[in-house]
């Protein structure tokens, strides 16, 4: 296939994003500090336009540029979920830097560059494509959580996500080093391959490294430890992008690389999913009690999702696939929208961020209280909410796989976690009021609006999501 | 007479990687350590990659290391600029006072 062939008929949206952003780095150089309003507008219009590109493509599973790329099913899904979590980041954010003068074009800039090297890694298809992504997207990261540069907490975040990415990194090219020696080839089918029946002790070594890796930047436990430290310490609007895209490419590129380029060691992979998920799920569960701060958290939520969407994984066929990104589906609208909710928290012109803060909201704005507390039911898995179904789906095919002690710990330690779910619930319906928060601005109400009905609507209509999960889920099979 | 072979590379590779990882654990001193060390691990990396490309004859190791060299480069330049940050806020980069953030 010619080359601007296959540029134009499947790697449309990367491009878009390419050539977007630097069009926009040259538009914000020319006009300074005077350009955030704008580039920050066309960011959104760039991204909304490759959104509409994945929705709108339907060309079947491709590989491209020699095997290093492919275009299928799974990666449009996965990618039209890292635009929509770009994007609502990018409205979430304006407010929160204008009012803490960091309307600065360089960051639209900044996420636009991450979101594109999470759509490479998405698609990515053998392990040099996978570095290339991973680099991309955590580079920006980096800058990004030490955004708020005369702010010493930003500047440690942005320290400690730098200094235990780039191990991370190290152990993925050690993996990946190990993994092209002992099979021959980068590309994740040629390993598939050579690793069909048996596996040499390099291979495994080599996968033991990469999944320790990109446990590390989903944020799984034992991997975790950075994350409640910048999810504190970052600018909220950047958390919110790091726990809405950031973990959506994460999760998609492990699901890809174990489905498609270890099929034959599914008995050795499976065993370090089911010992990440199970831990992810408990330190999640019992860490999160004694939180304060409502980003800290938020962290430990996070760490504990990642582990009931590994349960999907860890199941390893379609249907466990497919609750793998319905499970990412939900996870991202609930934490778009208990982010909106975070970043309105805002006392007399002073962002506050602690559950303490959030006391007696029911009397003081009981509209945003009572969406609160419908994303903390929904997170916690209370059923007719969308969170219940989430977890619903990757239980049911754990227990199909015959996988029954990790969906007992999975359902214990949901019940753990909804203890400080549910104390957020209690502190803002039967505390004593405190302050009462500014009137947020109109996009903050609309995505925690649009969010909670999303999540309620969820259980009327679903098919839209599981059709497209199942679709997704098919391709990689 | 003693012909070096994968094995030795190999060694060496894995000398260099463990050294790396234990001065990032251990190191209690200097942040500067620690992006040395991070450079040691895509050393060994790079080295592991070369060999096996040698030994495979396979030019993709190659390649692949040349993309290491060249990120590689790129994240020491942003892990500096985020310490100058930190440095300027905090007028220290001693590893025992990064701990405001914690709980």
């Amino acid at each position: 296939m010619p080359f601007f062939v296959q540029l134009a008929h499947h790697f449309l949206p990367e491009t878009i994003l390419a050539v977007g952003v630097m069009a926009l780095i040259l538009i914000g150089a020319f006009r300074g500090e005077r350009g955030f309003g704008l580039v920050d507008e066309m960011a959104v219009g760039i991204l909304g336009i490759a959104l509409v590109a994945i929705v709108l493509s339907s060309t079947p599973d491709t590989s491209i540029f020699d095997g290093a790329y492919i275009d299928d099913g799974f990666s449009r899904f996965m990618k039209a979920l890292t635009l929509i979590g770009a994007i609502v980041s990018i409205l979430l954010s304006v407010d929160w830097l204008q009012r803490n003068g960091l309307e600065k074009f360089e960051y639209p800039v900044l996420i636009m560059l991450s979101t594109l090297g999470m759509l490479l890694l998405i698609s990515a298809d053998n392990l040099i494509a996978l570095y290339l992504g991973l680099e991309l997207m955590s580079l920006a990261l980096y800058v990004m959580a030490a955004f708020a540069r005369d702010d010493g907490r930003s500047s440690e975040a942005g320290l400690k996500y730098f200094v235990l990415g780039a191990l991370s990194s190290g152990m993925m090219l050690y993996g990946a080093s190990l993994l092209y020696g002992f099979s021959g080839t980068v590309s994740f089918a040629g390993i598939a391959a050579v690793v069909s029946t048996s596996a040499p002790i390099g291979v495994i070594f080599g996968l033991v490294f990469v999944l320790a890796a990109l446990a590390f930047k989903m944020s799984a436990a034992p991997f975790h430890m950075w994350t409640p430290d910048v999810y504190q310490g970052a600018p909220t609007p950047v958390t919110a992008f790091f726990a809405s895209a950031a973990k959506m490419a994460a999760v998609a590129i492990t699901v890809r690389i174990v489905i498609t380029a270890f099929p034959g060691v599914k008995d050795q992979w499976r065993q370090i999913i089911i010992f990440i998920a199970i831990a992810s799920m408990l330190l999640g569960s019992f860490a999160a009690i004694g939180q304060e701060n409502i980003k800290r958290l938020m962290a430990y939520s996070s760490i504990g999702h990642m582990g009931f969407a590994l349960i999907g994984l860890a199941a390893g066929d379609e249907a466990g696939v497919r609750g793998v990104a319905i499970y990412l589906t939900i996870y991202l609208i609930m934490t778009l929208g208990t982010f909106a909710a975070i970043l309105a928290m805002r006392v007399e012109g002073r962002y506050v961020e602690n559950v303490s803060d959030l006391a007696g909201l029911s009397r003081t704005n009981s509209w945003m209280a009572f969406f609160l507390a419908m994303l903390m039911f929904s997170l916690a898995g209370v059923p007719p909410l969308a969170g219940f179904f989430a977890k619903y789906y990757v239980l049911l095919a754990a227990v199909d796989a015959g996988l029954f002690g990790l969906a007992v710990i999975g359902v214990l330690a949901s019940a753990v976690a909804a203890y400080y779910y549910l104390r957020v619930v209690k502190v803002m319906y039967f505390d004593e009021p405190a302050p009462a928060f500014d009137r947020a601005p109109m996009a903050l109400r609309a995505v925690l609006g649009a969010s909670t009905l999303a999540l309620l609507g969820f259980w009327v209509y679903p098919s839209p999501v599981m059709d497209a999960a199942a679709a997704a889920a098919k391709s990689l099979f | 007479m003693l012909t070096i072979g994968l094995t030795h590379y190999l060694v060496v590779a894995a000398v260099l990687f463990t050294l790396g990882i234990a001065g990032i654990i251990l190191n209690r001193k200097n942040i500067i350590v620690i992006l040395m060390s991070v450079e040691l691990i895509l050393l060994a990396v790079n080295l592991n990659f070369v060999a096996f490309s040698q030994s495979l004859a396979d030019l993709t190791g190659q390649v692949f290391a040349l993309f290491v060299l060249t990120v590689a480069a790129a994240e020491a330049a942003i892990g500096l600029a985020i310490l100058v940050a930190f440095y300027r806020n905090r007028g220290t980069i001693a590893v025992e006072d990064i701990n405001s953030l914690k709980g």
